[in-house]
């Protein structure tokens, strides 16, 4: 067993990173978080166990990406005329801003758990590897998450 | 209806815009140095090329419609390194000089071969090819005596057969004795062309 040409993971995951990012970050800053997740990834590549398992891999390091821009973006001084109505800026992902809104405000293992399986097609083991959770916690963070989401999404 | 699932998966339109930022990172990445293996796919009259660069030169250039690009790829990754990227880019020089060949405008590549897919006699024998000049050939016979073998011919010939560098590391230039032209990785047509191509025939 040999790693596979890394352009194979950019060819088979990238659609899918990039959405996960887009919604976890938002359309501005999905393309650093991307490249970031990229290059990473690139870097680490050599040294990676040959029977790992890629995708799950992959968004363990796009995970984590996201959650140091969204640590970065609470740092960040909001001019007070921008001000949102909520904690954290609402994500930039076009319609239904209330349940964006809703989403940032998950707690992050929710959150994460809850774009990786809708918007990145994560399996809930895979989930688990990329959030340092069990399979199972994965399986109760996206129900918890998608829970408090319908409540807004009914509203 | 839209469910709530649809709309935490986003519209379905990511696809240019996760090319574009894979581009953009492929070309961070090479700043950076992290990418081993550049390839690109390139149209010749001879038919599309896959061709591979590393930090020391030209490593690997394969006829499409002959190798599984697959294949090609995976060899470079299991023996170079696997950080293989697709890199256009990183290809500019070799194409130029592709070009010029294939438009008889030159008669020499500059770009340095990396022979780490070669080694022992069979890299002896490639790099004797590599001294035959543009326009001559010379017989499986004379090759293996150059690479210190005089007996070796159909060592040489399967020597040949493996070359990683095909065009670059003219192989082309090697024939039967008594003016048959011999096999060839791309196939005898493709030999003929490049032949024509120099004069030879």
């Amino acid at each position: 067993m040999t790693l596979p040409p890394f352009q194979v993971l950019i060819d088979e995951h990238r659609v899918d990173v990039y959405r996960f990012l887009r919604a976890s970050v938002g359309a501005h800053d999905a393309d650093d978080c991307f490249q970031e997740t990229f290059i990473a990834a690139l870097r680490a590549y050599p040294r990676l166990r040959t029977d790992s398992n890629l995708r799950g891999w992959l968004f363990t390091i796009a995970h984590r990406k996201a959650l140091d821009s969204h640590r970065a973006r609470n740092r960040r001084p909001i001019p007070v005329d921008e001000l949102p109505a909520t904690v954290g800026e609402p994500l930039l992902n076009g319609g239904e801003p209330e349940l964006w809104r809703a989403v940032s405000e998950l707690p992050a293992k929710q959150r994460a758990a809850v774009l990786l399986r809708f918007a990145g097609d994560l399996a809930y083991r895979e989930i688990g590897e990329a959030t340092g959770t069990s399979e199972e916690a994965a399986r109760r963070n996206v129900h918890e998450g998608l829970k408090k989401l319908r409540e807004v999404w009914a509203a | 209806m839209t469910t709530l699932e649809e709309i935490l998966r986003g519209s379905d339109d990511v696809g240019d815009a996760a090319a574009r930022a894979a581009e953009r990172a492929v070309a961070s990445a090479r700043a950076l140095g992290l990418t081993d293996v550049s390839y690109a796919f390139e149209p010749s009259p001879v038919g599309e090329l896959l061709v591979a660069v590393t930090a020391r030169g030209l490593i690997r250039l394969a006829y499409n419609a002959h190798e599984q690009a697959d294949t090609v790829l995976e060899e470079l990754a299991r023996k170079v390194s696997p950080r293989v990227v697709e890199a256009p880019a990183a290809l500019d020089d070799v194409r130029r000089e592709l070009d010029e060949y294939f438009e008889g405008r030159r008669t020499a590549f500059d770009i340095p071969v990396d022979w780490r897919l070669h080694d022992g006699f069979g890299r002896r024998v490639l790099r004797a090819t590599a001294g035959i000049p543009f326009g001559k050939v010379l017989t499986y016979a004379e090759v293996a005596a150059k690479a210190g073998s005089p007996r070796g011919s159909r060592a040489a010939g399967n020597a040949l057969g493996s070359n990683r560098v095909p065009i670059v590391v003219p192989c082309h230039r090697v024939v039967r004795s008594g003016g048959k032209i011999g096999g060839y990785t791309g196939g005898v047509e493709r030999k003929e062309y490049l032949l024509e191509l120099e004069g030879v025939r």
